[in-house]
C-alpha cells in the first residue's frame, strides 16, 4: 500500500489556499446528483452533513442515537482554541500551530496542523453567527481564557458546556438542512459495514436499532465522523455507546489505521468507587490551577487526611517538576500519579487515587473565591462521591479520555479507500502523540465545516455517473456478512455477558497498554486478548433476537471489534520502541521522562489489514518537519 | 442496600406492557441509579432473562439520553437539577420500593421498556430552531457585540439537554419549556433577530400539533436537570403574541 | 357543499385573529384577557355588595341604580344588558378555550402514570378545571337564586336585601355560597398569577409582584364574598 499524503507543495502558509485552488469543482447544478453518506453527527459529522447539504449535495446522515444532538462531543467542557489574538498577547496562527506540534510531541503532520490553526478563526466566526453563546466581556466582546498549559489566552468557552453549545450550533444547522430536504436523517441506525466496489467506497450497511432490519445504503462517497475508541479500556470518560465499529469496519475493508497506540489518559478524573462502576467522570483540568496534588509518603497510610502531618506528605508533581509543578501536561501528570499508586501510596478504598487538595488555596484566597472559581465542579464531585471537597481533599485518578490515533487520512481527509473520508477524532488527526486541551473541538469543526466540504468535491468530480445500486452483489454480500456476524453473536448462547468480557478486556488494556507499556507486558497482553477473544465468540451470552431493539446485541458487536482493535493497539505499541506523548514505553526513558527516538520513529504507523488471522502490515508515512525544529519536551 | 424495584417492561411499541418486580440486592449507595440498573441487568442476563432496556450514554448529565419516571417524578431527583444518570443510590433508603416508568406522552411512544421515541422534539427544532447562516458566510465574530447579561440569559436557555423530562412531568404533556428555551436562546441574541417572528410562529405551530398546552403548573421547571426557568415560557408567549399580531397575511406560515 | 367543506371555506377566509385563536397560546391569551375582565367584574360585584352592611335601603338603592344605569339615554336596564351580554361573551370564550385546551391536553397524555408526584404544581393550579366547573354551576344557581328568583322560595322582586338575607339564612344555601367562593378564591389565586405569563408579562424584576397581586386580590375577593353568608348566618346582617 502506498501512502500518498497529498500535501500541496509550497510554503506552509500557502498550502491550504493552494489546495483549494487546485481542487476540481462540482458544478452547482450537478451537486444534487451526488449522494453522500455521513456517519455520526458529533461536531465533525453534523457540521459536515450540514455544510454539504448547504452546498447542494444529497446527504444521508446516520446516527445510532435517537437524535443527532446526543453525540459525545456534547460532553466537552473546557473550550475551543482559536488564534484570534483578541488579547493582544502575541498569539498568531503560527503560534497555535507551533504549540500544537510541540504538544503532540512532534508526531503530527505540519501541513495539517497549520491548516487547523488557520481555520480556527473561521470556526469562531461561524459559531457566533449560529448563536453559540460564548462567554462575553462587559463590553460585549468575546471573552478568552488560558487553558491547557499554553502561554496565551486563546480559549473561547460557554460556561463549562462549550462542547454542548458548539454541537448545538452544528446540530441546528443540520436540522435546518433536514427541514430543507437536503439531508435525510437516519436516527437509531448503526453502521455495521462499509461497502467497497472496485476499490471505491460506495455505501454502508446499517442495522435499524428499532426494527433490527439490516439495510444497505449506496452513495458516491462515505464520510465517517464516528469519534474515538478509548472505550476499549471499558472504563473511560467517553460516553457508554462510543465505539470503534465504523472505523474498524473501514479498516477491515482496506482503510489503513494509523497510530492506534496513541491514546490520551487524562489526569483529573474521579476514581473508580466499585465493581459496578460504568464509566469515569472527568473533572476539568482547570482544578489544577489551585489544587495541590499529593499522597502520603508512607505506603498503605490509612490515617484520616487531617492526621497526616505536612512532613509526611509527598507533593510529587511539585517535587519532580519544580517549574511546572501541578500544571505539568496531561500525560506527565497521569504517569506520575500511576507511579505513586504502584508504589502502594495511593489513597482511597481502592488505593488507586491521589489527593487534589484545596486547603492551601482556601486558606490563601478564602472559601468564597474558590467557590466562585470551581463551585460547579465541587458540587459535581459532591454529587458523585458524597464527600465535601471544601473540607476534605478530592481524590482523583487518571482515566482514558481521547484517542489521537485513528483511520489514516491524507491531507484531503480521505482514507486509503478512495471515496471514504474520515473526520474528527475518528481519523488519526492533527494531534500527533498527545492532544492539548481545547483542541479537539477545533479539529472536529475545522474538518466538518471547512475542510471536508471543499476537499470532497475533488473526488466527486471524477465520480459522475459511477453510482452503484444498493442491490448489487457487493451490497448483498456485505449484508450477508453482517447478518452472519449478528447470528454468530446471538447463537453462541454462552455463559458470560458482554459487559463481563468488556470489563476483562479493559483491565488487560489498562494494565498493559495503558499509561506505561513494556515489551513484555504488551506481548503478554496480546496473548491474553487473543485467548479472551476466542472465548468471547464461544461463550458470550446475548439474549433476545436480532429483530427487535436489543441493547446486548448492539454492545456485543462493538465489543467484538474492540477485541481486534485492542490487539492492533498492542502491536503498534510494541513496534514503537520509543516514548512519545501518550505512548510511554518504560524501557525508553531518561531520568523518568519520555525519550523519543526521532531517527527511527519519525513516521506515522499506518496498519493495513491483511486478512483474518494474518499479521497486519505496517506502512510508514515519514513525517517531514520543514518549519519546526525537533526538540525534547521538558517540564522540569 | 437491598431494594425492590417495579419496572415497566414492554417488548415493543405495539406490545402490551406491565410492571415486573425485581429485587436489587447488595447495591452500593455510591452507585448511580443507572449503575443499579446495570447490576440488576447483569443478574437478569445471567439468569437468562432479557435486560431492562433504557436509554443512556454520557452518564454525566449532558447528553440528555437518559430519563425515566422514578417514583412518580421525572429523573427522580426531586428538584435538585439532576438527570437520572446523576442520581445516586444514597438518595434512597435500604428496603425502599421504587417504581420506574417510561416517559409518557402521546408524542413519546414507548419503543421498548423504558425507551421512548422523543423525535417530536427534533421536529420542533426543524421548524425553526436555528439561525439560517451557511458555512463560510459569517462575519468577524467581534463585529457583533452582545451585552454580557443578554449572553448569560441566552446561555441559561441554551443549556437545555432535550431529555424530555419537562414533557414527561407536565400533567398536560406540554413541550413549552423545551420550545421556549430554544426560542429564547435564539431570540435574545442579536444574531437571532431577523428570523425571530417567523421562528416562534413556526416552532409553536409544530409544537402544538404534537404536545399539550401550558397551564403553568411549574412542574417542568422543578424537574429540569438544567433548572431552566419557566419565565422563558412567558417570554415565548410574548414573542408569539407579538409575532401573531404583526405578521401580515402574505407572510403566513406554513407548517 | 358539505359541512366540512363549508367549515374549511370559512377557515380559509379567517383573519389572523382566527388563526391566533386556533393556537393554544392564542387561546391562553384570550383566557387571560377574558379572565381579567371577569376578575374586574367580580371585584366590583364584591365591593358593591358590601352595601349589604349599610342596610336594606342602601343596597336596594344600589341595585336600582344598576338597573337604571344609562337612563334616560338608554331604556331602563339597557346598560345592564349590554354589560351582561359582554360578560356572557367573555364567559363563553373563557369556557370554550378552557374546554378545547383541556381536550388537547388529555389527548397529549393518553396513558397516565401508575405513580405520580407533584413537586411544584399548587393545589390551586391543579384544581383550575374542576374549580371552573364549580364556579360555572354556582353562577347559574346564583342567577336563578338572587337575580331571577326561580331558585329562591321567598323571592321578592326589587328587594335585593331581603332576598339575600332570607336566601342565605338557609344553612345549606349558605354552604353552597361558601364552597363556591372558596373555589373561586383558588381559581383566582392561580389565574391572576398565570395570566401574566400567558400574555408574556414576565420579568425577573416584577415576578414577585405578580404573586403578591394574585394573592392579595384572591384573598380580598374571597374574604369579601365569604363574609356575606357568614354575616347572615351569624345574624350580623338580618
Amino acid at each position: 500500500m502506498e501512502l500518498k499524503s497529498k500535501i500541496p507543495p509550497g510554503p506552509l502558509a500557502e498550502k491550504w489556499s493552494k489546495a483549494k485552488a487546485t481542487y476540481k469543482l462540482v458544478n452547482p447544478a450537478n451537486k444534487r446528483k451526488y449522494d453522500i453518506i455521513v456517519v455520526g453527527a458529533g461536531l465533525a459529522g453534523a457540521s459536515a452533513a450540514a455544510s454539504l447539504g448547504e452546498l447542494g449535495y444529497n446527504v444521508k446522515c446516520f446516527v445510532f442515537h435517537d437524535s443527532p444532538r446526543r453525540a459525545h462531543s456534547i460532553a466537552a467542557q473546557g473550550g475551543i482554541n482559536a488564534a484570534k489574538n483578541y488579547r493582544n498577547d502575541g498569539d498568531s496562527v503560527y503560534r497555535l500551530f507551533y504549540d500544537t506540534i510541540k504538544g503532540g510531541d512532534y508526531r503530527a503532520r505540519e501541513a495539517n496542523v497549520y491548516r487547523l490553526a488557520e481555520l480556527s478563526v473561521n470556526i469562531i466566526d461561524q459559531a457566533v453567527a449560529q448563536g453559540v453563546p460564548f462567554a462575553r466581556e462587559y463590553g460585549g466582546q468575546l471573552e478568552n481564557r488560558s487553558f491547557g498549559g499554553v502561554q496565551v489566552s486563546r480559549t473561547f468557552y460557554a460556561r463549562g458546556q462549550t462542547g454542548q453549545q458548539l454541537l448545538l450550533g452544528a446540530f441546528q444547522a443540520l436540522e435546518r438542512q433536514i427541514a430543507l430536504g437536503t439531508v435525510k436523517q437516519y436516527n437509531r441506525h448503526e453502521m455495521l459495514d462499509l461497502v467497497v466496489v472496485d476499490g471505491h467506497a460506495k455505501g454502508i450497511v446499517t442495522r435499524n436499532l428499532v426494527t433490527g432490519k439490516i439495510e444497505a445504503h449506496s452513495a458516491d462517497a462515505v464520510v465517517l465522523g464516528t469519534g474515538g475508541y478509548v472505550n476499549v479500556f471499558y472504563l473511560s470518560t467517553n460516553a457508554k455507546a462510543s465505539n470503534a465499529t465504523a472505523i474498524w469496519r473501514a479498516y477491515k475493508r482496506g482503510a489503513a489505521f494509523a497510530n492506534p497506540c496513541y491514546t490520551q489518559i487524562h489526569p483529573t478524573c474521579i476514581p473508580q468507587s466499585g465493581d459496578y462502576q460504568s464509566k469515569l467522570t472527568l473533572m476539568s483540568e482547570s482544578l489544577r490551577n489551585d489544587g495541590r496534588i499529593w499522597v502520603p509518603k508512607a505506603q498503605k497510610d490509612t490515617r484520616p487526611v487531617k492526621q497526616i502531618p505536612e512532613a509526611e506528605r509527598d507533593y510529587f508533581l511539585e517535587r519532580k517538576y519544580p517549574s511546572f509543578g501541578n500544571l505539568a501536561p496531561r500525560d506527565i501528570a497521569s504517569r506520575a500519579a500511576k507511579e505513586v499508586c504502584d508504589e502502594g501510596r495511593g489513597v482511597g478504598p481502592s488505593g488507586r487515587g491521589v489527593f487534589l487538595d484545596f486547603a492551601d488555596a482556601i486558606k490563601r484566597l478564602g472559601r468564597s473565591a474558590i467557590e466562585e472559581r470551581y463551585g460547579n465542579l465541587f458540587d459535581m464531585y459532591h454529587d458523585i462521591t458524597a464527600e465535601n471537597p471544601y473540607e476534605t481533599p478530592m481524590r482523583i485518578y487518571p482515566a482514558p479520555h481521547y484517542s489521537m490515533g485513528g483511520t489514516w487520512v491524507d491531507y484531503n481527509l480521505m482514507s486509503t479507500i478512495p471515496g471514504c473520508y474520515v473526520i474528527g477524532e475518528a481519523n488519526f488527526s492533527d494531534h500527533g502523540a498527545n492532544r492539548l486541551g481545547a483542541s479537539a473541538l477545533m479539529q472536529g469543526l475545522a474538518d466538518g465545516y471547512f475542510v471536508l466540504p471543499v476537499s470532497i468535491g475533488d473526488y466527486l468530480a471524477g465520480q459522475m455517473g459511477k453510482k452503484v445500486a444498493a442491490d448489487t452483489p457487493a451490497f448483498t454480500d456485505a449484508i450477508a456478512s453482517v447478518q452472519d456476524r449478528t447470528s454468530r453473536l446471538l447463537s453462541a448462547k454462552g455463559s458470560r455477558t458482554v459487559d463481563s468480557f468488556h470489563r476483562e478486556l479493559g483491565t488487560i488494556m489498562w494494565d498493559y497498554c495503558g499509561m506505561a507499556r513494556t515489551d513484555e507486558g504488551l506481548r503478554k497482553a496480546r496473548t491474553m486478548i487473543t485467548e479472551l477473544r476466542e472465548q468471547y465468540w464461544r461463550d458470550v451470552k446475548v439474549l433476545g433476537t436480532g429483530e427487535e431493539p436489543n441493547q446486548s446485541l448492539e454492545k456485543a458487536g462493538r465489543v467484538a471489534d474492540f477485541f481486534e482493535l485492542a490487539e492492533l493497539m498492542c502491536i503498534d505499541a510494541l513496534h514503537r520502541e520509543e516514548s512519545a506523548g501518550g505512548h510511554f514505553r518504560s524501557e525508553y526513558q531518561e531520568e523518568g521522562e519520555a525519550k523519543r527516538n526521532d531517527d527511527k520513529f519519525l513516521y506515522v504507523a499506518a496498519w493495513e489489514y491483511t486478512g483474518e488471522g494474518s499479521e497486519p502490515r505496517l506502512n510508514k508515512e515519514p513525517l517531514e518537519y520543514e518549519e519546526v525544529k525537533l526538540a525534547t519536551r521538558s517540564y522540569k | 442496600m437491598n431494594l425492590k424495584i417495579h419496572v415497566w417492561r414492554q417488548k415493543s411499541r405495539e406490545a402490551e406492557g406491565g410492571f415486573v418486580t425485581y429485587s436489587a440486592d447488595a447495591i452500593s449507595p455510591d452507585a448511580s441509579f443507572l449503575e443499579m440498573l446495570d447490576v440488576v441487568n447483569e443478574r437478569l442476563m445471567e439468569k437468562g432473562e432479557e435486560s431492562i432496556h433504557f436509554e443512556h450514554d454520557c452518564r454525566e448529565g449532558i447528553c440528555g439520553s437518559c430519563g425515566m419516571m422514578i417514583n412518580g417524578v421525572a429523573h427522580g431527583s426531586r428538584g435538585n437539577g439532576l438527570a437520572t444518570c446523576q442520581l445516586h443510590m444514597r438518595h434512597f433508603k435500604d428496603g425502599d420500593e421504587i417504581w420506574i416508568e417510561p416517559w409518557r406522552a402521546r408524542a413519546f411512544p414507548v419503543i421498548k421498556d423504558l425507551i421512548v421515541d422523543r423525535g417530536g422534539l427534533d421536529k420542533i427544532i426543524q421548524a425553526g430552531g436555528y439561525i439560517s447562516v451557511n458555512t463560510g458566510s459569517a462575519p468577524e465574530a467581534n463585529m457583533l457585540l452582545v451585552p454580557k447579561a443578554v449572553q448569560e440569559r441566552a446561555m441559561d436557555a441554551a443549556a437545555c439537554i432535550q431529555c424530555g423530562a419537562c414533557v414527561a412531568q407536565c400533567p398536560n404533556g406540554a413541550a413549552q419549556l423545551f420550545t421556549s428555551a430554544k426560542v429564547s436562546h435564539l431570540g435574545l441574541l442579536p444574531q437571532g433577530q431577523p428570523e425571530r417572528k417567523e421562528r416562534v410562529l413556526k416552532m409553536v405551530a409544530v409544537m402544538e400539533e404534537m404536545f399539550g398546552s401550558c397551564t403553568l403548573y411549574g412542574e417542568c421547571e422543578a424537574v429540569c436537570p438544567k433548572e431552566i426557568s419557566i419565565d422563558f415560557i412567558g417570554r415565548m408567549n410574548r414573542d408569539y403574541l407579538a409575532a401573531s399580531v404583526t405578521t401580515a397575511k402574505k407572510e403566513k406560515v406554513e407548517t | 357543499m358539505s359541512a366540512a367543506a363549508a367549515i374549511r371555506e370559512v377557515n380559509s377566509k379567517m383573519t389572523w385573529a382566527g388563526n391566533f385563536y386556533r393556537s393554544a397560546i392564542g387561546k391562553k391569551a384570550v383566557m387571560a384577557a377574558t379572565g381579567v375582565i371577569l376578575f374586574g367584574w367580580i371585584f366590583l360585584h364584591m365591593v358593591g355588595n358590601l352595601k349589604l352592611y349599610m342596610g336594606a335601603v342602601h343596597l336596594n338603592e344600589y341595585a336600582h341604580w344598576l338597573r337604571a344605569l344609562g337612563a334616560p339615554a338608554m331604556p331602563e336596564t339597557g346598560a345592564l344588558w349590554l354589560m351582561r351580554i359582554f360578560l356572557l361573551v367573555c364567559v363563553v370564550f373563557h369556557i370554550h378555550a378552557a374546554v378545547m385546551l383541556t381536550k388537547m391536553n388529555r389527548e397529549a397524555r393518553p396513558v397516565g402514570y401508575r405513580d405520580r408526584d407533584y413537586l411544584a404544581a399548587s393545589y390551586a393550579s391543579r384544581t383550575m378545571r374542576w374549580g371552573g366547573v364549580i364556579i360555572l354551576l354556582f353562577v347559574i344557581y346564583h342567577l336563578l337564586h338572587l337575580t331571577t328568583g326561580q331558585a329562591h322560595p321567598n323571592f321578592i322582586q326589587d328587594d335585593a336585601y331581603s332576598n339575600v338575607v332570607t336566601g342565605l339564612r338557609v344553612w345549606w344555601v349558605a354552604a353552597v355560597y361558601i364552597i363556591a367562593n372558596l373555589a373561586l378564591g383558588f381559581h383566582l389565586y392561580h389565574g391572576l398569577w398565570s395570566m401574566f405569563a400567558s400574555v408574556g408579562w414576565v420579568h425577573p424584576k416584577y415576578n414577585s409582584w405578580r404573586r403578591t397581586f394574585a394573592t392579595t386580590f384572591a384573598v380580598i375577593i374571597t374574604a369579601g364574598n365569604l363574609s356575606f353568608p357568614l354575616a347572615v348566618l351569624t345574624g350580623i346582617v338580618r
